[in-house]
């Protein structure tokens, strides 16, 4: 049984793990890159609904995992798969799932909870697979559970120690990657292009940061509260005009950082298909995105920040949201979205190049 | 970057008549093209030689010319009218094709005509094969991407084709370059095979080209629907994947969307790929298809081929995303960019995105191999299906029930009664890819075999196989339940088991599961299609059934109209039937209505989701269309069905909709019944003192002898129980009478009529309000007597016919009219003998003429008849403007320009099969010639069907003894204009002595000559000949002349040469070739016609 804090119950049968489980509600309306999403740490206690009916149709493999474990909190699909059909593919979902302890419900009504979200925006929700109590009992349960305002996750999914991602090729770059909840394509888009990733914890220091001797800073995506963080080690990085890009979380702290604000969004951006456009060139990208937050910058120029004028570089088309932030002075920029796709599609990959190209000029 | 302003008007070319691998789907991107761009101020020209088309409609362009598609005519409008611009991507092939020649030609520069949509080059590289090759390397070579193509090799002669096949070794896939439908490719497995597949590839390839490819049979296939704007912006708007693997030409295959078996991965490499190809292409404004084939062993994946235009691919996106591709291709040819145009669906986003789905669709193909006696049924690369049907499903069983219930044919749904095959037996069939293949899997399901078992049989990806499994295993849940609960039925609806199937298999009637279900409370719940998974708010009501949670119908306070469509294209029941529906719904909504459109045709304009009001794509039984008009009850008032437009489907549902306490408007169904049973409509003559051709009916051998000898000979013989004409014959003796006869399936009754061997046929069509009829149009058969009206040509107004014939026309269709009780369109046949007018059947519907009449004299008959089913006068409707203050299709003026209507044919696709006309129809389409003298209107509509008639070179000539006579002023007509003449003995001797000079050829029976002089066939064959005439003897099997004309057509059909097979045919062919040796063939728009019938 799927409960939602207002009370909305969806019956379904149970689907991986069975047992109890309590996340804030979103929806992901990729057709594609279940496995993916199940490891991406930005969907820390969130319990992650699939709009695509059928799911787990090519299993699991070894090698499209975004990160070590599967990160959700709970997963709602509508049509699991009973075979696994894909060359690459030694394992089926369903048993992943269990191996990973994820409680998961299949619903007829994935599209009805999609719609209730959109019109009520992201609330908290329990799946529980034989529940005892009565239907009462069980939202009271979910609204004891915590919200993700004011939630400070980005600790509980990180790296505890330094880690090391090579250059692939001859090495061009030293990268210092704070890790928030980074997906593991992301320091391999950069090591294809000659950076050695030096990942850090998420509470590191300015100090260790600079430690790393780096020629570029980075800030990786990650779940919870952008208000939470605390971005005195961005601030710090951004006054030594040392090369910088964020993805995702990372843009939401470059956002702070700069004296803005940010704010949790209705019902969130997660998909593979949402248009954003770069405001230079007018070109528009189809992109990968998995926010809940967003930026609050002036959308109509440049604007002044303690590091020299800003600017918002992109939007998103569909809700005209903030997307991207870049120093005028191009040293410093961030998007919303990712660029490193995995799943989602590639356009926005040319982001990496730009972080080299800011890297060499900082070098020469 | 907004729209153009230095292109002032547009030359769109449509795609001509329905044919395989080209059909409705170009006049449903056509329309939206035109419609774009007269909203968006452009002056819009429109060739398109096609008269059942909505494009075709007067108000969708400026100057719209029912003209042949050929770069000569093409080049006569464009002299006339000096466009700025050309539109070549929205007509399919034909039109990409007569684009090409007109700029290889240089006429496009002559008269400073720009291409738009894609450039010269870019339909090039797109379209040759060794220039695709080259992009796909570089694709791999420069961006590092995983892309690559078949080996291949490209070869111009027969000796190169050998050479190759030692390179790459059999089996081979032969692609000819430049032709539809993939027209002439197959496989070889041998040499013999190559030499015939490479042979005819060479010769109908316009390059002579043919491919040569490594075989890739078995592997998954992909196809991705891209559009890319002048920005480089690209969008994927849709994933396709082939459940019948590669092999199955794609036109024919089961296909599913989105693509199902892929991992983010791997469909991402596609996309990067796909997006890649597109801009080294240079497709720049617009949209374009590109396939795949993945090796499912190591995900090996190769690019296939793409297409730089619109495709039927295009249309089934569009339909299955709501994605107006064509709609929007249009938009991007004058000058926006995607970000530019907003999203019709949700109003609020841009059209520069991606959709996603949160249902599954799935089109399956269907055939009309029954009409096609002797024709190779396997599927290959040889598009060989007539239209396709589309359902959409919360998940795929649900939506592949759907769809195979949609193609309304018996068997074509799963079924659990009855015995079953041996497994072995199935399994063997199941290797063979054909028409029903799935079902023959669920069958051998059934009969025990297992998903290894299938796999290996069929090479279908073992995901869908476990989706059959499970249907399997939910059928045997539903026979083995002790009571069917609401659980019970819940899951089996859940999967998309229909009542009838859920009876089947219980062993009750549809009827009991319905109340039921009823009694229970289960019935399905509308979704809508939206772009974006319920993320934004949809505005367009796009809906599906399902079984789901939540209804999103909207309810309103306007009175309600249900059309019901004509589901699949088949032969006999195509876009003219969709025509009538789509003018319906204009029409009853601009009388106030709200409309409400059911169908499950992808390739149709009634299924764009700005047609109508709102938008049901839903199967055409009853189950599913008492569903939709409970749901639309539920949310308003529904003032009535319409089920007279959308041909026979909807006709046969409507006495079961009237006792479910529908409201039927128009006709009724008691009155239909009056129309279609044959005692009936006997009494219905009778009183109205009309005569009709003598007939019995005859169970045996002996009793269809006796009735014959009453009524003589010849007789026209068909089973009781078939639609359609199918197993029609026309019998001239005893012998073919009883063999005829010997072969009937026994227990079921023969129709024996007299058959008026040399009448004239005439069809008619009209209005009747219950008080006044209203002649829409009198059309004179072309062919005599016997041949299908479908597959006849006609000319309106009628060449021969006096005031005096049509005065008792009209008073025949009246007295019908009357004495049926129709309201809205009838559709009499007639057949003129000897001055005495017999009435032969009548259809109280709209019929396949409608469109074409409408067109020919500029009254919108559909239109009309809508508004008179829901209530309005004739009278009214003349007040109104919407028919003629006076007068009617049957008060012509003798100067009204004369249309000609021809049928065209799909025996190139179905090699081996006789082209001899007959009772049976089998046209997939037609087009339409007009002008102000039939000659050049009957040339004009030959170039439309055939190509360009010859005026010069060799004809050949060899008829029945019966056609003698009356051959020889045409053939004198045609020695007379230059022709040499060449005929068999028989014919030769007649046209000498009557002072025609015909040498003499060969009769293929006598072989070669001793001097090595050829036979007619060889002399086809070799192209020698330029126009053949041939008239059919006797009935199949025989042996003889009839045996010799069988080959000669075949000849015919191989070498793409004009073959008249009737002497009404000639005498129409001759006038029409004076016409064009005689001067100048002009171009005239329908507008213009239309100003010159008001004077």
């Amino acid at each position: 049984m799927l409960v939602l804090e207002d009370g909305r119950v969806f019956h379904g049968t149970s689907y991986g793990a069975e047992g109890e489980t309590f996340g804030e509600m979103v929806f992901n309306t990729g057709m594609t890159g279940y496995q993916e999403t199940l490891t991406d740490p930005s969907y820390h206690r969130q319990i992650v609904a699939m709009t695509a009916p059928h799911i787990g149709n090519t299993g699991v493999n070894d090698e499209d995992p975004e990160s070590k474990r599967v990160w959700v909190a709970g997963y709602v699909v509508r049509e699991p798969s009973r075979v696994v059909s894909n060359w690459r593919a030694n394992r089926s979902l369903d048993d992943y799932l269990k191996e990973q302890g994820v409680v998961g419900i299949a619903i007829p009504g994935t599209r009805a909870l999609t719609r209730h979200l959109r019109e009520r925006g992201a609330m908290r929700a329990g799946i529980f697979s034989a529940p005892r109590e009565p239907v009462e009992e069980l939202v009271e349960r979910v609204r004891r559970s915590p919200l993700m305002e004011g939630a400070d996750l980005a600790r509980e999914v990180a790296t505890g120690e330094t880690y090391v991602v090579p250059a692939i090729g001859a090495k061009r770059f030293t990268v210092a990657a704070v890790d928030l909840g980074i997906k593991g394509m992301t320091p391999h888009r950069m090591a294809e292009r000659g950076c050695e990733v030096h990942v850090l914890p998420a509470d590191a220091t300015y100090e260790q940061i600079m430690a790393v001797e780096p020629d570029g800073v980075f800030f990786s995506n990650g779940p919870g509260d952008p208000a939470t963080a605390d971005v005195s080690a961005l601030r710090q990085v951004l006054e030594a005009r040392v090369p910088f890009f964020g993805i995702c979380f990372g843009n939401q702290l470059f956002g702070r950082a700069l004296g803005l604000s940010t704010y949790k969004l209705r019902y969130g951006h997660r998909g593979v298909n949402q248009p954003v456009q770069d405001v230079r060139t007018g070109k528009v990208e189809i992109s990968a995105h998995n926010h809940g937050f967003a930026v609050e910058a002036p959308l109509d120029g440049p604007f002044e920040t303690p590091y020299g004028p800003a600017e918002v570089s992109h939007v998103n088309l569909n809700d005209r949201c903030v997307e991207g932030l870049r120093l005028l002075d191009g040293r410093a920029f961030s998007v919303q979205y990712h660029p490193e796709a995995a799943a989602g599609p590639h356009d926005a990959a040319y982001l990496f190049d730009e972080f080299c190209e800011v890297m060499t000029r900082a070098k020469a | 970057m907004p729209k153009r302003e230095d292109i002032q008007s547009v030359l769109v070319i449509g795609s001509g008549p329905i044919v395989i691998g080209q059909a409705c789907e170009f006049d449903y991107s056509g329309t939206q093209a035109c419609r774009v761009l007269r909203a968006e101020g452009f002056r819009v020209i429109l060739v398109n030689s096609n008269p059942a088309t909505i494009m075709t409609d007067p108000e969708f362009a400026d100057a719209t010319y029912v003209e042949p598609i050929t770069p000569e005519f093409v080049e006569k409008i464009i002299a006339k009218e000096r466009p700025d611009a050309l539109l070549p991507t929205l007509g399919g092939q034909t039109a990409l094709n007569t684009a090409v020649a007109l700029h290889e030609s240089g006429v496009l520069d002559k008269y400073e005509v720009e291409l738009i949509g894609a450039d010269f080059d870019a339909i090039q590289s797109g379209e040759n094969r060794e220039k695709f090759k080259e992009i796909v390397a570089k694709v791999a070579r420069e961006h590092g991407l995983n892309a690559e193509s078949a080996r291949s090799l490209i070869c111009h002669t027969m000796d190169e084709c050998l050479a190759a096949a030692g390179e790459l070794g059999y089996p081979l896939v032969v692609r000819p370059s430049f032709t539809m439908g993939g027209a002439g490719s197959g496989f070889a497995y041998d040499e013999d095979d190559l030499r015939r597949i490479a042979g005819a590839g060479l010769d109908a390839s316009p390059t002579t080209e043919v491919l040569l490819e490594e075989s890739i049979l078995g592997w998954k296939e992909y196809e991705l629907e891209v559009m890319r704007d002048k920005a480089d912006n690209v969008v994927i708007v849709c994933s396709i994947e082939n459940i019948d693997p590669m092999g199955v030409h794609t036109g024919d295959s089961v296909t599913v969307a989105p693509a199902l078996t892929l991992t983010d991965r791997e469909y991402q490499n596609m996309r990067d790929v796909a997006i890649a190809v597109i801009r080294e292409v240079g497709v720049d404004t617009g949209g374009c298809n590109i396939q795949f084939a993945v090796d499912p062993r190591t995900g090996r994946m190769i690019v296939i081929e793409m297409n730089p235009r619109v495709s039927r691919s295009s249309a089934l996106a569009s339909k299955a995303t709501g994605f107006p591709i064509a709609k929007i291709a249009a938009k991007l040819a004058i000058g926006y960019t995607l970000d530019e145009i907003p999203n019709d669906i949700t109003k609020e986003t841009p059209a520069s995105f991606e959709p996603t789905l949160d249902y599954i669709v799935v089109k399956v193909p269907r055939f009309a191999f029954e009409k096609f006696r002797g024709a190779d049924q396997t599927l290959t690369t040889h598009m060989k299906s007539v239209g396709e049907a589309m359902a959409i499903g919360r998940s795929f069983p649900e939506a592949l029930q759907k769809a195979l219930r949609s193609l309304e044919k018996k068997d074509s749904s799963f079924t659990w009664a009855g015995e079953v095959a041996p497994k072995e037996e199935l399994l063997a069939a199941c290797r063979t890819p054909h028409d029903g293949r799935l079902r023959t899997m669920q069958q051998a399901i059934r009969a025990g075999a297992t998903a290894e078992e299938l796999y290996e049989a069929t090479s279908v990806d073992p995901w869908f196989l476990d989706q059959l499994f499970l249907l399997h295993e939910e059928a045997q849940a539903v026979a083995e339940a002790p009571e069917l609960t609401a659980e019970v039925l819940e899951r089996a609806k859940h999967l998309g088991f229909s009542d009838v199937q859920i009876g089947e298999i219980r062993g009750i009637d549809e009827a009991r599961v319905r109340d039921l279900r009823h009694a229970l409370g289960l019935r399905p719940v509308y979704n809508t299609v939206d772009t974006c998974a319920a993320e934004f708010a949809a505005k367009t009501p796009y809906l599906y059934s399902t079984y789901d949670e939540e209804t999103e119908v909207p309810t309103g306070e306007r009175q309600k109209v249900i059309i019901l469509g004509s589901g699949p294209n088949r032969i006999g029941q195509g876009i003219e039937f969709d025509y009538a529906c789509v003018h319906a719904s204009f029409e009853l909504s601009r009388a106030g209505f709200e409309t409400v459109m059911v169908n499950c045709n992808p390739e149709t304009v009634s299924t764009d989701y700005d047609t109508s009001d709102r938008l049901y794509f839903e199967p055409l039984t009853l189950e599913d269309v008492l569903e939709v008009v409970h749901a639309e009850q539920q949310t308003g008032p529904v003032a009535g069905v319409i089920v007279q437009l959308g041909g026979q489907t909807p006709l046969g549902l409507a006495q079961a909709l009237k006792d479910a306490g529908v409201p039927v408007v128009g006709t009724s169904p008691e009155s239909i019944h009056l129309a279609e049973e044959r005692g009936a409509f006997g009494r219905v003559l009778a009183e109205a003192g009309l005569p009709a051709p003598k007939h019995g009916t005859a169970l045996t051998v002996a009793e269809a002898l006796e009735i014959a000898e009453e009524i003589g000979y010849p007789v026209l013989v068909r089973p009781s129980y078939v639609l359609g004409g199918a197993g029609m014959a026309i019998v001239y003796d005893e012998e073919t009478l009883s063999t005829y006869m010997a072969a009937q399936e026994g227990g079921h009754p023969v129709l024996v009529d007299k058959f008026l061997d040399e009448a004239i046929e005439i069809d008619v069509d009209a209005l009747y309000d219950g008080e006044e009829l209203f002649l829409g149009g009198v059309m004179e058969h072309i062919e005599e007597a016997g041949i299908h009206s479908g597959d006849s040509a006609c000319a309106l107004p009628p060449i021969t016919l006096g005031s005096a014939d049509i005065k008792a026309i009209r008073a025949a269709t009246e007295a019908i009219a009357a004495g049926v009780g129709v309201r809205g369109l009838l559709n009499v046949q007639y057949a003129m003998s000897a001055g005495i007018l017999y009435v032969l059947e009548a259809n109280p519907r709209a019929s396949r003429t409608v469109p074409f009449v409408s067109k020919a004299t500029g009254t919108p008959l559909a239109k009309a008849a809508a508004r008179v089913m829901l209530g309005a006068s004739i009278a009214s409707l003349r007040e109104e403007g919407m028919l003629p203050a006076e007068g009617d299709g049957g008060t012509l003026p003798l100067d009204a320009s004369i249309a000609v209507k021809e049928a065209v044919l799909p025996f190139n696709r179905f090699r081996g099969v006789d082209i001899v006309l007959g009772p049976e129809m089998r046209s997939t389409g037609e087009v339409m010639g007009i002008d102000e003298f039939f000659g050049i209107a009957y040339a004009k509509s030959q170039a439309g069907a055939y190509g360009q008639l010859p005026t010069k070179g060799r004809a050949f000539v060899s008829v029945a003894n019966r056609d003698k006579r009356a051959m020889i002023f045409p053939v004198k007509a045609l020695a007379d204009l230059g022709f040499e003449i060449l005929a068999t003995e028989g014919t030769a001797e007649v046209l000498r002595r009557n002072g025609v000079h015909a040498k003499i050829v060969r009769k293929h029976s006598e072989g070669t000559g001793p001097g090595g002089e050829p036979t007619s066939v060889q002399a086809i064959l070799d192209g020698e000949v330029d126009l053949i005439v041939n008239t059919p003897f006797g009935s199949p099997g025989q042996s003889g002349p009839r045996l010799d004309g069988y080959e000669i057509r075949t000849a015919a059909v191989l070498r793409g040469i004009p073959c008249i097979t009737t002497v009404s045919g000639l005498a129409a062919a001759a006038a029409g070739i004076q016409a064009i040796v005689r001067g100048d063939v002009g171009v005239r728009s329908l507008q213009e016609h239309a100003q010159a019938l008001r004077g």
